[in-house]
C-alpha cells in the first residue's frame, strides 16, 4: 500500500510541477463549452436542452486530450521499465497512476461544471445529476482510458489511434450520463442511468488495471 | 549459491537474428561482461534476461525460477539504457522512487548513497538540471541500495568519469565477492578482476 502512495504522490508532485500537462485539457474543457452558446444560440431554452450532451462530450474529450502523457513520459525516461521489473504489483502502480490522473483532470472537470452549466442554463437539479454522473464516471474515463495509453505508449504522434482505440469504449458511458441529465430536466427517475454507471465504474475498477498492465509489458518489449 | 542457467536462447528482431542458441551459467560471485557490435543483441539479452522482453525460444532459469516469476524478478537489479530518471523531480526525490520500487530504504540511507556516488550538496537540485553523468550517478546510487542478487548493467560506465568507473567496478567486485552475480555490457575496457566475457 505504501508504494500505491508513493507512486500517487510523485505523480501528483510532478504534475503540480509541470502544470501546463494538467492546464491544457481542463482549458479545453472550458473553452470549447463556453463557444457553444456563441455558435449555436444564447438563448436559454435552446442551450439547456443540449448542455449535457455538451458538457459529457467536452468531458470525454478532455480526459482524452490528457491521457497520452498518462504513461508516456514515464515510458521515454526509463521509469515504466522499473515499475515492469519492480517487487510490486503492476496493476497496483498502475491504478496509483489512474487515481492520480482522476484527481488532476476528472476532479477539477466535476468542480468546473456547475459554473459551465450556468452558462448554459442548466437548472439546479440537472447540474446536481450531472455533477453525480461525472463523479461515477470520470474515475471509468481515466480506468479504461489506461488501456488505450497502455497500448500505444510506444508509438510517436498517437493521439489520433488512441482516440480510435477509446472512444467506442466511452460510447455507453455518454450514453447513460447525459441521458440521466435529460431525463432529470424532465423530471424523470434516472436511478437506471446511475446505477448502470456505477456498475461500469466498479467493472473498470476490476479488470482494466490488469488488462493495462498486460498492454504495458507487450509495449514494452 | 544460486545459478542462472541460460539454455539455447535465440532472439530476432524484425528480420534480424540477433543470437541464435546462446547457452551459458553464471553462478554466484561471477562476473560476466557481455560484449559486441552495435546491434548485437547485448541490451535484448540483458532484456530478456530482466523478464522485459520475450525470446523467440529457449529457456532461462535461476535455480529452478522461472524468468518471468515474482520471487525471479524480486532478485533483478536492472540498470537500462534510460536515465529513469524524471526531471520534476530531485535527485533524492527520484532515487526514494527508484528504490521504493524496489524495496524499503529510509531516508539516510538514501543521503548516503547520493554522498557515496559524489553528489551530495545535490539532493534537492532537479535532475532536469543536472549532468548526464550526474544523472548516472543517481540511479547507479540506487544499485548500491539494492538487495537484488542478479545485476544486469546495460552500458553502467556510460557518461561516468574515470573516479565514477572506479566507484562502480569496486561495488561490482564487492557485491560478487559477496555472492552476488554481475552481468554488464561495455564497450569500454574493464579492469574488473575475474570477470568472464560472453562476446555476441
Amino acid at each position: 500500500m505504501n508504494i500505491f502512495l508513493q507512486t500517487l504522490k510523485r505523480d501528483l508532485k510532478i504534475a503540480i510541477r509541470n502544470p501546463s500537462s494538467v492546464l491544457n485539457p481542463l482549458l479545453f474543457f472550458i473553452i470549447s463549452i463556453s463557444l457553444f452558446p456563441l455558435a449555436i444560440s444564447p438563448e436559454a431554452s435552446t442551450l439547456s436542452q443540449i448542455a449535457s450532451g455538451i458538457i459529457w462530450v467536452a468531458s470525454m474529450l478532455a480526459v482524452l486530450l490528457s491521457l497520452n502523457a498518462l504513461f508516456h513520459h514515464d515510458f521515454e525516461n526509463g521509469v515504466l521499465e522499473q515499475m515492469v521489473i519492480s517487487h510490486h504489483s503492476l496493476p497496483l502502480l498502475i491504478l496509483s497512476k489512474v487515481l492520480a490522473h482522476w484527481l488532476l483532470t476528472g476532479v477539477p472537470i466535476i468542480l468546473l461544471s456547475p459554473v459551465l452549466s450556468m452558462l448554459l442554463f442548466l437548472d439546479v437539479a440537472a447540474t446536481q445529476t450531472l455533477m453525480l454522473t461525472l463523479l461515477l464516471a470520470t474515475p471509468s474515463l481515466s480506468l479504461i482510458g489506461a488501456i488505450g495509453a497502455s497500448l500505444i505508449v510506444g508509438i510517436k504522434n498517437s493521439g489520433m489511434l488512441l482516440s480510435l482505440l477509446i472512444l467506442p469504449l466511452y460510447i455507453p458511458i455518454l450514453i447513460f450520463a447525459s441521458s440521466a441529465v435529460s431525463q432529470t430536466q424532465f423530471g424523470m427517475s434516472v436511478d437506471f442511468e446511475l446505477y448502470i454507471l456505477a456498475s461500469i465504474l466498479v467493472l473498470s475498477l476490476m479488470t482494466t488495471p490488469f488488462v493495462s498492465s498486460i498492454a504495458l509489458k507487450i509495449s514494452l518489449e | 549459491m544460486s545459478s542462472l542457467i541460460v539454455k539455447n536462447l535465440s532472439c530476432q528482431r524484425g528480420y534480424n537474428q540477433l543470437f541464435k542458441n546462446l547457452s551459458f551459467q553464471v553462478n554466484g560471485g561471477d562476473i560476466l561482461r557481455i560484449t559486441g557490435t552495435n546491434g548485437s543483441g547485448k541490451t535484448s539479452l540483458l532484456k530478456i534476461l530482466a523478464g522485459l522482453s520475450m525470446q523467440e525460444s529457449g529457456d532461462i532459469y535461476l535455480d529452478k525460477l522461472c524468468v518471468r516469476s515474482q520471487a525471479y524478478q524480486n532478485q533483478i537489479f536492472y540498470l537500462g539504457h534510460l536515465s529513469a530518471l524524471s526531471a520534476e523531480l530531485t535527485s533524492i526525490e527520484n532515487l526514494e522512487f527508484l528504490t521504493q520500487l524496489q524495496g524499503d530504504v529510509n531516508q539516510q540511507q538514501l543521503f548516503q548513497a547520493l554522498e557515496q556516488v559524489g553528489l551530495k550538496g545535490y539532493e534537492d537540485e532537479y535532475c532536469a538540471k543536472l549532468s548526464a553523468g550526474q544523472k548516472r550517478r543517481v540511479i547507479l546510487a540506487g544499485l548500491m541500495l539494492s538487495q537484488a542478487s542478479i545485476w544486469l548493467l546495460d552500458e553502467p560506465f556510460t557518461a561516468l568519469d574515470p573516479h565514477g568507473v572506479k566507484i562502480v567496478e569496486t561495488w561490482i567486485q564487492q557485491h560478487c565477492q559477496q555472492g552476488g552475480m554481475c552481468l554488464f555490457t561495455t564497450h569500454q575496457d574493464s579492469a574488473l578482476e575475474n570477470q568472464k566475457v560472453l562476446a555476441l
